[in-house]
């Protein structure tokens, strides 16, 4: 187990790097505690799969330094690193039993017989591999290998940490449920580092205690999942996390308000712009948009578009002056038809000066 | 005028893919397949399409008997999780390649082309060749081509399964909207329930080579006939608990909970309940809602939503409410149930409704 820091990493995969897009990764520092969850989470091309590389040792980082334990391991391999890895496609041996699968690495770094069978045992029974030991692995279903590839990563006690590539991508929608579970109750039994690579935000969200978000290179916010989703600090986060994500519409500032399409509109930051230009937004995310009751005639007048029935909720898109305001109506609450007025949660609407979050002094809190 | 299977079934040597199996799907109708993998739902696109023959049975389409018409001979595009692509053609050949061997006009070909770039988000890169695009990339380039033939059946088999999140949910919305206007039927494969849902329309729900149930899609999803439709179409899985129901109580273990509307009705004795993640919340929201209790396994908290996965009667169940809610793993939770929303089955798992 390890604590495990990136100092300004960079990397380029062209030889004489110059313009900002010859950058996979752009001066990336990261402190990842010793025993913690946590996830790289962002769009496929981010770079989240060339810094994986890099922490594995696969990939030598053109610049910048990595430390496991404050101890630089920039140059050395991947064996001496002593990382498990899980893939997106498992990798197993199909002639062998499940036995054998699990006690395969163990084996190879030469532990003793009776100390790969305690740990084959173990690791089985918090999967729910017991019962089948003895199958070939040829038999399984693409669960149960994701699960054998899950727990060659687990019989190790001597990893410094588990890194899981995706590792969920080509599993049914039941059973990401419960491998996802499993996962993340193991990770509250053993306490080894976890590193969660994916592009999938509920993944990210529901594994991981905190959560890096890459964008073209670079980390665009590092928090926990509810940080993440009340207080973006990009519009890019507020897109990204969050299903639909934000809504981002033009706004200006006057007098410390923020106003939309000439509405003004109440928010966190709009007080702590300081008037220095740049492309003013207002991001609200859908689960803070709520119809005015009938009758009542503040907010934004809207036209209601449509709406989607996504079983707990509906997911309405609303439209002002050609911008779509999208909502979440829970499943059961009547929706007006055809023209309503939308309120914003004041202390959920936040103001971003291009494209980032505008802080400092005069914002609510 | 429409495609309707006619009690096909397919058999491969000693195994059933597909067990006798009837369905119409009306013209200009979206419908999606749902049920997990091996559930049948490729082989079945696949006798639609001609690319396979039914062992027996049927296959209509628009009046007239296809069975055993292969796939050339009929009007058809099929996207495939796997994209496939033309290596040596640029994006944009690769989407006009239908559209040239039909001889269409080079003016339509464009127009079309542009159309379903567009859509796709391919515009910038209609000049490049496959290998310089990503995965993403390319599979929306083997959608673009099915898209712009205006094909009578457009098959679509889990097309967004190996695409990014966001660009799945774009699509997700963009797609039915593209069919609008469309004379066509599409079917749509998958195995989330939320796909299903989105698109509205009809769904089949698939398990084990046959087809649980048929119909509208949010009628389907809030009446499902039996238990097996209701586990293919939940996401997270249904909480589900034998009960005995006596007079105006439910017995869930210790619990004793009040019937509900759902069960009014119902004579006494043993049944099966399945209820939904979001009808099971951490404070009441119906007036039927009543209190259980269970030891929290996991805490998942999104920001959005949160999900207590808690052991009751020995069983995981899951809830599911939006903002934040958290609970101590291992704490002893108490989550409401509400019995309005609760489907109840007998014993051989169909549902059963109390007459109200």
């Amino acid at each position: 187990m390890a604590q495990i820091q990136l100092r300004e990493l960079r990397h380029s995969y062209v030889d004489q790097p110059a313009a900002d897009s010859d950058w996979a990764l752009k001066r990336l520092t990261i402190d990842w505690a010793d025993g913690g969850a946590y996830a790289l989470l962002g769009p496929s091309g981010c770079g989240k799969t060339t810094l994986l590389n890099v922490i594995s040792g696969l990939l030598r980082p053109t610049g910048g330094q990595i430390l496991f334990d404050g101890r630089d391991v920039t140059d050395a391999s991947p064996e001496q690193r002593n990382i498990a890895q899980v893939f997106q496609f498992p990798v197993i041996y199909d002639t062998m039993t499940v036995y054998d699968n699990l006690a395969f690495p163990l084996r190879n770094r030469g532990v003793d017989a009776r100390e790969v069978d305690r740990r084959v045992r173990e690791v089985a029974e918090m999967l729910e591999l017991d019962d089948m030991l003895r199958h070939r692995a040829a038999g399984l279903t693409a669960d149960g290998k994701q699960k054998i590839s899950l727990g060659r990563g687990l019989a190790r006690s001597d990893v410094n940490v588990i890194m899981f590539d995706e590792p969920l991508t080509v599993i049914d929608p039941h059973l990401k449920w419960v491998l996802r579970s499993k996962l993340k109750e193991l990770h509250q039994r053993i306490r080894v580092t976890m590193i969660y690579v994916t592009h999938d935000q509920t993944e990210a969200l529901t594994f991981a205690d905190q959560v890096v978000v890459m964008n073209d290179g670079e980390i665009v916010q590092t928090g926990t999942p509810v940080e993440l989703f009340e207080r973006p600090n990009h519009t890019f986060v507020g897109h990204f996390i969050g299903s639909p994500g934000m809504n981002v519409l033009p706004c200006e500032i006057a007098d410390g308000r923020a106003a939309f399409g000439g509405l003004s509109v109440e928010s966190v930051n709009a007080g702590a712009w300081r008037g220095d230009g740049g492309r003013l937004e207002l991001g609200v995310r859908p689960e803070f948009v709520s119809f005015a009751p009938a009758g009542a005639d503040d907010g934004i007048p809207v036209r209601v578009v449509k709406a989607l029935d996504a079983g707990r909720h509906r997911i309405v898109e609303t439209e002002h002056a050609g911008h779509k305001i999208k909502m979440l109506v829970p499943e059961g609450e009547a929706i007006p038809s055809d023209t309503a007025h939308v309120r914003f949660a004041p202390e959920r609407t936040w103001v971003y000066r291009d494209g980032w979050l505008v802080t400092g002094e005069g914002a609510a809190r | 005028m429409s495609l309707e299977l006619k009690r096909i079934t397919k058999r491969v040597g000693a195994e059933t893919y597909i067990h006798e199996t009837s369905l119409v799907l009306e013209e200009r109708s979206f419908n999606t397949l749902l049920g997990p993998t091996l559930a049948g739902k490729t082989t079945l696109m696949q006798l639609m399409a001609g690319l396979d023959r039914p062992t027996a049975g049927e296959i209509w389409f628009r009046g007239r008997n296809v069975t055993g018409v292969p796939v050339q001979k009929r009007n058809v595009a099929m996207v495939y999780q796997q994209f496939i692509n033309y290596p040596n053609f640029t994006v944009y050949e690769n989407i006009a390649s239908p559209l040239r061997v039909a001889r269409m006009a080079a003016q339509e070909i464009d127009r079309r082309v542009m159309h379903a770039a567009e859509l796709l988000r391919l515009t910038p890169m209609l000049k490049r060749r496959p290998a310089e695009l990503s995965g993403g990339q390319q599979q929306r380039t083997a959608i673009a081509r099915a898209l712009v033939k205006d094909a009578d059946l457009v098959l679509l088999d889990e097309p967004l399964a190996n695409l990014d999140y966001k660009l799945r949910e774009e699509l997700r919305d963009e797609l039915p909207r593209f069919f609008a206007d469309r004379n066509c039927i599409v079917v749509y494969a998958t195995t989330e329930p939320g796909e299903a849902l989105l698109f509205g329309g009809n769904t089949a729900t698939l398990h084990a080579g046959g087809i649980t149930q048929f119909g509208e899609t949010a009628a389907l999803y809030r009446r499902p006939a039996d238990l097996v439709t209701a586990r293919v179409f939940s996401d997270p899985p249904i909480n589900t608990a034998q009960v005995v129901k006596r007079g105006g109580e439910i017995r869930l273990g210790g619990f004793r909970l009040p019937v509900g509307q759902a069960a009014a009705g119902l004579p006494d004795g043993a049944y099966v309940i399945g209820i939904r993640p979001h009808h099971v919340t951490p404070s009441p929201v119906t007036a039927n809602a009543a209190p259980i209790e269970g030891t929290v396994v996991i805490a998942e908290l999104s920001g959005s939503e949160s999900a207590v996965h808690f052991d009751i009667d020995g069983q995981t169940w899951v809830s599911q409410s939006p903002g934040i809610h958290p609970f101590e793993v291992g704490s002893v939770a108490r989550l409401y149930v509400d019995m309005d929303h609760t489907m109840f089955f007998d014993l051989d798992h169909r549902r059963v409704e109390g007459a109200d």
